[in-house]
């Protein structure tokens, strides 16, 4: 095969393909964007008000923690490395949280304590990884395992939290604009479009992850490692604080999602999230990201989280479809993503 | 005793008669065996009993492992068949007939096999690594599960020929121990006493030079893939059966985790290249062992911190990093120690060390947590029915 390729005299293809090339860093976005739209397409012609303009904002405040938790698991991916334990930490975090509220602590107080948690988590892992060169899988592994186990030590059933600003930020809508909608008997109803500070506050981690990773020494330090650790350790970037400070970025953000969640379900729940770490993966895998790390897009993995929510949707819409599906839906999808990195990658070589 | 030292399963085995010994102070009719109906029963006979199907699922592991590789989707896989084969029971019009039973067994092995060659091909033709490759099975096999029982818990009872595999007696001995010490023997003769364990290991080390060497990698990591599936899937048959429930949301959760652990702490590195089939035996008892000490001493709601606290332990205590830390510390305070022996003495002294003196340590936190609240039976009692 490569022997066709030699004996053809071809000096002319690298400028004739250059456009083509500089567009395929993005086909993995775009058969993502692509794959959404289809979706959505197919939702509004399925279900009525599939696209309306709540539907879709309610796509964001359903996700919102599971952003946050994908954001953080870009870096990590990036780097070459994985985190199982981000489902569990965002457990822990809501059952923290709970406990500590309960026992009246302010929240001021509480959520700082969760982010320690979580980041403090996250930093021991990134140690572990890094110093004693245990697998990301298997430290992240024990992670999940300590996480949960810890959340099942602290209690064994969901607390309701009942702080002010816990039950505020559940109920606070953010009102973007006013929807004007006329049912067929001609009567028109207007209705508030909203949104939730969580939605914001996750928007506010991705756009702030965008700009570490794309505009900081931090951020190229992040895809020269995915690219290679000991090419990396050469051009005398600090392999040790970048490994590490990954993995407390994730804890970090796993932290974080478990406030959002708290918000979200305004109880501490120790079996919240299993699962999610597989979640979270899927968007940032469905979003783009090389799983040997190296190649991706925090935004893609944005388009992931909706992606997901979307084949949540369908569930919702659809009283009829089974949960089983949703799952196998996922599978495929994460199939297809994986198996057209294979080709990208197997191409640009 | 150098050579008893230098052994990879002595400081596992260790391990185990420290927590059987633990167990017989927690406990002391632990060891006691008595027979009822001409059928043995006794906590070790249940251990033994509930170990079976982690002794499967880790008899596939080790040899995945030992190719550089790792499938998490064996719980999805044993939720599959044993849903598939109660599903099956329970729609055919006769329980009891034993032909029916074998059908679904049949069946049910077949679609595990599927399951495993699938992910040898994600994994040895289409190249991707063996992680992801297994996520998807992982995350989507589950949703099979539920698709194939339409989302309910079924209850295959009152079939006495389903319930022998997983709960009954045969020669008054747990069938489930004779299934899996049947696989385990043959696993074991087909690896060491043909080239196919050396062809294996050969693959973990390195699969492009095994390949020009002649040998067929791509058809040796099928085998493996197929076999953890198949192992999964008797696994899956044998919780089903002995719960006489399939939920397929539950059935073999976690399991995978619990077999890589086991695989992990009977010495087998997650590198590939090197297999033990002994120390993952051990292992797969140490675990089983550890529930039920955290169940009679501690408490079952510390099961997860104490199992992540031995993860740990082991993993660090198996990195070279570590081992050459610890040496150093031993060789300053012995002054110019040979360093002969760096490795298996240094593991021993955390790893026997630890596992006394964790629970202490997890008691400790979980004490005040755990007095006030009587219920103590959460997520983690589930798979010990």
């Amino acid at each position: 095969m490569t022997t066709v390729v030699q004996d053809s005299p071809a000096p002319a293809p690298p400028k004739k393909r250059r456009p083509l090339s500089r567009f395929q860093q993005y086909s993995q976005i775009g058969a993502t964007v692509v794959l959404l739209a289809i979706m959505l397409v197919v939702g509004a012609t399925l279900y009525p008000n599939f696209t309306s303009g709540q539907a879709l904002l309610d796509l964001f405040s359903k996700n919102s923690f599971l952003i946050v938790l994908a954001v953080g698991m870009t870096f990590v991916i990036l780097t070459g490395g994985i985190d199982l334990s981000v489902g569990a930490v965002m457990a822990l975090g809501t059952v923290v949280a709970a406990t500590l509220l309960q026992q009246g602590w302010p929240a001021p107080v509480v959520i700082p304590v969760v982010l320690v948690v979580g980041g403090g988590l996250g930093f021991a892992v990134g140690m572990m990884i890094h110093h004693f060169k245990i697998q990301p899988f298997i430290a992240t592994l024990a992670a999940m395992f300590l996480a949960r186990g810890l959340c099942l030590v602290i209690t064994d059933r969901s607390i309701a939290i009942d702080n002010g600003f816990f039950q505020t930020m559940n109920q606070a809508h953010v009102d973007l604009w006013e929807a004007t909608t006329t049912n067929a008997r001609g009567r028109t109803r207007v209705t508030e479009v909203y949104t939730t500070p969580a939605v914001l506050i996750a928007l506010g981690v991705l756009v702030i992850a965008f700009v570490v990773l794309h505009y900081t020494r931090f951020g190229r330090t992040v895809y020269a490692l995915g690219g290679g650790e000991s090419s990396t350790n050469l051009m005398g970037l600090s392999v040790a604080r970048t490994k590490v400070a990954v993995y407390t970025i994730s804890g970090l953000c796993a932290g974080l999602a478990g406030i959002l969640f708290s918000f979200y379900t305004a109880s501490g729940d120790p079996v919240a999230g299993i699962g999610y770490e597989l979640n979270a993966i899927a968007a940032v895998v469905i979003g783009g990201t090389l799983l040997a790390g190296g190649s991706g897009y925090v935004l893609g993995s944005l388009l992931g989280v909706l992606t997901l929510g979307v084949i949540y949707a369908y569930k919702e819409f659809d009283g009829d479809l089974n949960t089983g599906w949703t799952r196998v839906m996922i599978g495929v999808l994460v199939l297809f993503f994986i198996v057209l990195q294979r080709v990208l990658v197997a191409r640009r070589r | 005793m150098k050579k008893l030292t230098a052994n990879r399963l002595v400081w596992p085995a260790l391990v185990l008669v420290a927590l059987l010994v633990a167990n017989f102070v927690a406990n002391n009719s632990f060891f006691s065996v008595t027979v009822l109906d001409g059928n043995l029963f006794g906590p070790v006979v249940d251990i033994l009993r509930r170990a079976a199907p982690i002794i499967l699922v880790a008899l596939g592991m080790t040899l995945v492992i030992a190719t550089r590789g790792i499938d998490l989707s064996v719980g999805a896989v044993a939720a599959i068949s044993g849903s598939w084969a109660s599903m099956y029971i329970i729609d055919s019009g006769d329980r009891g007939s034993v032909t029916v039973v074998l059908t679904a067994v049949g069946v049910a092995l077949l679609m595990a096999v599927v399951a495993g060659a699938w992910n040898g091909f994600l994994v040895s033709v289409l190249g991707i690594q063996p992680i992801v490759a297994t996520l998807v099975l992982m995350t989507a096999g589950r949703g099979l599960a539920q698709v194939i029982t339409g989302e309910k818990i079924l209850y295959p009872d009152n079939s006495p020929a389903y319930k022998l595999i997983g709960g009954g007696y045969w020669l008054s001995v747990p069938f489930s121990i004779l299934i899996a010490g049947a696989i385990f023997g043959i696993t074991a003769l087909l690896t060491r006493r043909t080239a196919l364990g050396t062809l294996i290991e050969s693959v973990g080390v390195n699969p492009e030079a095994s390949r020009l060497a002649g040998v067929q990698s791509r058809s040796i990591t099928w085998i493996v893939y197929i076999f953890a599936g198949l192992c999964a899937g008797l696994a899956g048959l044998m919780l089903t059966s002995n719960s006489t429930s399939a939920d397929p949301n539950s059935i073999g959760l976690f399991i995978e985790l619990d077999a890589i652990l086991a695989v992990v702490i009977g010495g087998t590195s997650l590198a590939g290249g090197r297999f033990s089939l002994a120390g993952t035996l051990i292992g797969a008892f140490i675990i089983e062992t550890m529930d039920n000490f955290i169940v009679i001493a501690v408490s079952p709601r510390t099961t997860d911190v104490f199992k992540a606290c031995v993860v740990i332990v082991v993993c660090i205590m198996q990195s070279p990093q570590a081992r050459a830390w610890i040496a150093g510390l031993f060789r300053r305070g012995r002054s110019g120690g040979g360093d002969t022996s760096t490795g298996s003495p240094v593991t021993a002294t955390p790893l026997s060390g630890s596992s006394p003196a964790t629970p202490g340590t997890t008691a400790g936190a979980a004490a005040p947590a755990v007095t006030p609240t009587p219920t103590l039976t959460p997520t983690t009692g589930t798979r010990t029915s």
